[in-house]
């Protein structure tokens, strides 16, 4: 049944029609070359192997084991079926207590106990996805901006702009200082921002920062809490990868910095949340808005009645997470096993000179591919990257796609395959690099 | 919590600061007062019966019974470790096998006079997202929706909070059964035009949010060709489609479509959910089906805002491709809500109260205008306040759902046992006893 009409166009909204959906970037294109060519051991092992998707796979071990202990859990088995008309009626927005509680404790525990967290201002949404357009909705009228440092998750261009109306003002960060954001870069782009009358609401960082994998030092936390009360603008904190921190240092949240002793206007904090990377539950869509303003809390969760949490997997969530013996085994291993993973993955890359940013989080390494570019511009990037796609046979994801300025970086995910084919992904890498050097030496 | 609206620091954005959220209308001061003070058969025998939540609770044990037998943690599919797959699925076409359990189980509410193709199945957490983003694919800030009233309170806050869109009301009376006409359209459509408002689509409830009633297949037909003639959208909420008490009576605008060969079938989208005929309101399980494929592309891609639990959806999948299952639910869901309205029906009539004559929903249309001391707005809300702090019952005044005509309600009959319906019947009853009562005094 196919439904076409040659007036179409014009019976859809402006959002309807526009690019920003941002689907139409290359950041898709790589995604598309795996899922015609998927790599399989077994079946298809000369295929693509995926490598631009951040997915958290390495503990599904213990969840599942801990699912099978506990069918009580799952209202939906003869041991939890007592609970499910209770469960199933309940659709009110403040969620249920025991998961606001749950995942309350969770934050806190994911940052060793550092700093507790409010159960009533716990606030659902549809994933993090979610989370981050209702607070552009909250904070900011269609028009007004946000600053981002780059390079930035490629999807906030639509989490935020596509029906929200927010646009994002990049904040340059660069290489010469492991693209930590700077108060010059900062002043530069409000100015910026202010010069082309735009209003600039809030900055939004990803704390640990997706795509670098590095955590922010608690001296520049407080700088940015001191610009943004200076400028009276929001801080938005995307702490969705917070739990992969796998060693030292300790990761600061912003949450504690603001309990610190500091002028700060806490009406000014918001913090964006998610259970999807650090438990690896992104089909479950647990999204989570903690805001210190009340009046953003209030707004945001009547916003949640567009993407609430199914109380069916709240249940299960809230089950989880209260039991304190599974969440500290699950999230020591879980460090554990992304420190293994990582220190394998820089190992071989290092093996043939390829560096990565020096990182202690994320599902990922920011690999630098610069030496290997014919020039120093974004065309020889995607030209090298079409290479990996179709060579080498990696999905991974090049730096312009998020906003990097700087071109020759590759975001490389690690976290969402098995040992075997992480070996696979090396070797390819390793043998690719080697032949490249080659023709680079020969072509001198 | 109130919001301080002086000058917040930094400040919030325009849609934060605005009421169109819409939770200071008495819809939700009802809500308060069960809240504060719920009836309980045992605890609580003379507190708040809330009659005011279009909820669905006589068929509760036929989805226990299937759970007990059918348990989720069997169903993983090849053991526990189909619980990997599904946890990482966020593909927003949602799994294939949940779109084909939909889009069967649509059909068979339909009576299999309706085909729905799964891959015009599109998931969103709920109707209510649903809504809100259909609005957002059809019409720009500032443009409008025609709905028909009286309407769904929710739908001031679904249709134009986030996306700027504004509703503008077709009024339907009690003269015609309260039934949808071309001049009642066209009205609507004139007045919107006058106000140098874009009209961009039409939004009907079938069956219909309050009133109880399914919509005849003329009515749909002379919408359709109204809608055809403006070349704007029709968006059909059929969420209560499950719940019309004898399959006959209900009319999709599917039917209609398939009737005449998907003809300018692309001006039309369907919302459905599980939330009132299945009892599920907490699974969040909505869907749009679109004859439109830009439509489709688009809300599937919005869709990501909102998807539907991977969880969720696995256990959906389940249950609603079992035919067995699902038929004789349907068949049986519908029997017991009828036969509860028909009780309702009765206990009205003989407190000497008349309802609107309907065939579907969780909730009856209730006349109280001859008790309105006033004719008015006014005159309903005080009627309303009585009701809801004398009588301790929770019913939804008319003026929430935008009737036209002062003394409707809208009451629920669906979210509470029987038991406790005839609590509700007889407070009703003596209440109209003592009103005849003063009146007589008087």
């Amino acid at each position: 049944m196919g439904f076409t009409s040659s007036n179409q166009h014009h019976l859809l909204s402006k959002i309807a029609t526009n690019d920003r959906h941002g689907e139409n970037s290359p950041y898709f294109d790589g995604w598309k070359a795996y899922d015609s060519d998927p790599f399989s051991p077994t079946h298809n092992p000369h295929g693509v192997i995926q490598m631009g998707l951040a997915e958290n796979l390495l503990c599904f071990d213990l969840i599942q084991d801990w699912i099978k202990k506990n069918p009580k859990a799952s209202i939906c088995s003869r041991e939890g079926v007592d609970g499910f008309k209770d469960i199933a009626i309940f659709q009110d927005y403040h969620g249920l207590p025991d998961f606001r509680k749950a995942v309350a404790k969770f934050m806190g525990r994911v940052r060793g106990g550092r700093v507790t967290f409010n159960p009533d201002r716990i606030v659902m949404s549809g994933g993090a996805t979610g989370a981050n357009e209702v607070i552009a909705f909250c904070l900011a009228d269609p028009g007004d901006a946000f600053l981002v440092p780059t390079p930035y998750y490629p999807a906030f261009d639509r989490d935020l702009g596509w029906r929200a109306g927010v646009q994002l003002v990049p904040v340059a960060c660069d290489s010469s200082n492991d693209f930590k954001i700077t108060e010059a870069a900062l002043e530069a782009a409000y100015e910026q921002a202010q010069d082309a009358n735009i209003k600039v609401k809030g900055l939004l960082i990803t704390n640990p920062s997706n795509p670098l994998g590095t955590i922010f030092d608690r001296e520049t936390l407080r700088s940015l809490v001191s610009f943004i009360n200076k400028k009276n603008i929001h801080l938005i904190c995307d702490e969705i990868y917070t739990a992969t921190v796998f060693s030292e240092p300790n990761f600061v949240s912003i949450a504690e910095i603001i309990e610190e002793d500091m002028e700060c206007n806490r009406d000014l904090i918001h913090i964006v949340y998610s259970l999807s990377k650090d438990m690896g539950l992104p089909g479950f869509r647990v999204g989570i808005v903690y805001s210190y303003n009340d009046a953003v809390v209030n707004c945001g969760r009547k916003m949640s009645s567009f993407g609430l949490v199914s109380t069916q997997t709240q249940h299960l969530i809230a089950s989880m997470l209260l039991d304190d013996e599974f969440v500290e085994r699950f999230v020591a291993e879980s460090a554990k096993r992304l420190a293994i993973r990582h220190k394998a993955f820089t190992m071989g890359l290092l093996q043939v000179r390829i560096s990565c940013l020096k990182s202690n989080a994320g599902l990922f390494c920011w690999m630098n591919l610069r030496r290997l570019l014919n020039e120093s511009t974004v065309e020889a990037e995607l030209a090298l990257w079409r290479l990996i796609i179709d060579e080498v046979k990696l999905n991974v994801s090049p730096g312009s796609s998020f906003h990097c300025s700087e071109p020759g970086w590759f975001r490389v995910c690690f976290a969402n395959m098995d040992d075997d084919t992480m070996e696979v992904a090396i070797r390819r890498i390793q043998t690719f690099v080697q032949r490249k050097e080659a023709v680079l030496v020969a072509g001198n | 919590m109130a919001i301080e609206i002086e000058e917040p620091s930094a400040g919030l954005s325009r849609v934060a600061v605005s009421e169109t959220h819409g939770e200071d209308s008495p819809y939700f001061a009802g809500w308060k007062a069960y809240d504060e003070d719920p009836y309980d058969e045992s605890k609580n025998p003379s507190g708040v019966i809330q009659m005011g939540l279009a909820e669905n609770q006589v068929s509760f044990d036929l989805l226990e019974e299937y759970l007990e037998q059918h348990s989720e943690a069997a169903n993983w599919g090849n053991g526990i470790s189909g619980f990997r797959e599904n946890a990482l699925f966020q593909d927003y076409h949602g799994l294939k096998s949940f779109r084909k359990a939909m889009a069967s189980f649509m059909e068979q509410i339909r009576g299999g006079r309706a085909k729905f193709d799964p891959d015009r199945v599109v998931l969103t957490a709920g109707a209510t997202a649903a809504n809100e983003l259909l609005t957002f694919i059809l019409a720009d800030p500032g443009d409008a929706l025609l709905v028909p009233t009286p309407y769904y309170p929710g739908f001031d806050r679904d249709l134009r909070w986030r996306t700027g869109v504004k509703i503008v009301p077709v009024h339907c009376n009690s003269s015609n059964n309260f039934q949808i006409t071309p001049q009642a359209l066209e009205a609507a459509y004139n007045r919107a035009e006058a106000m140098n408002i874009k009209v961009r689509g039409l939004l009907i409830t079938n069956p219909s949010n309050p009133l109880g009633a399914a919509i005849d297949r003329p009515v749909l037909e002379e919408i359709l060709n109204f809608i055809t003639q403006k070349n704007i959208h029709l968006v059909s909420d059929e969420i209560y489609s499950g719940s019309v008490f004898s399959s006959s009576e209900f009319v999709s605008i599917a039917e209609i479509l398939e009737a005449q060969n998907y003809k300018n079938s692309e001006r039309v989208h369907i919302v459905y959910s599980l939330s009132k005929d299945l009892g599920l309101p907490g699974f969040r399980v909505g869907t749009i089906y679109s004859y439109n494929d830009k439509v489709v592309t688009t809300a599937r891609r919005m869709s990501s805002f909102s998807l539907v639990s991977s969880q969720t959806q696995h256990l959906l999948a389940s249950m609603l491709s079992d035919t067995k299952f699902t038929e004789n639910y349907i068949k049986t869901n519908r029997e017991r809500l009828r036969k509860r309205y028909e009780s309702i029906i009765e206990g009205l009539r003989n407190a000497g109260i008349e309802c609107l004559k309907g065939n579907a929903g969780l909730f009856c249309w209730m006349n109280l205008s001859p008790l309105l001391e006033n004719p008015t707005r006014e005159g309903e809300l005080t009627l309303w306040n009585s009701i809801l702090h004398e009588v301790k019952l929770n019913i939804s005044p008319g003026s929430s759902c935008h009737c036209s005509e002062p003394g409707w309600f809208r009451v629920c009959f669906a979210n509470m046992n029987q038991q406790t319906l005839e609590v509700a019947l007889k407070r009703i009853h003596d209440f109209m006893e003592q009103t005849k009562i003063k009146k007589n005094l008087l």
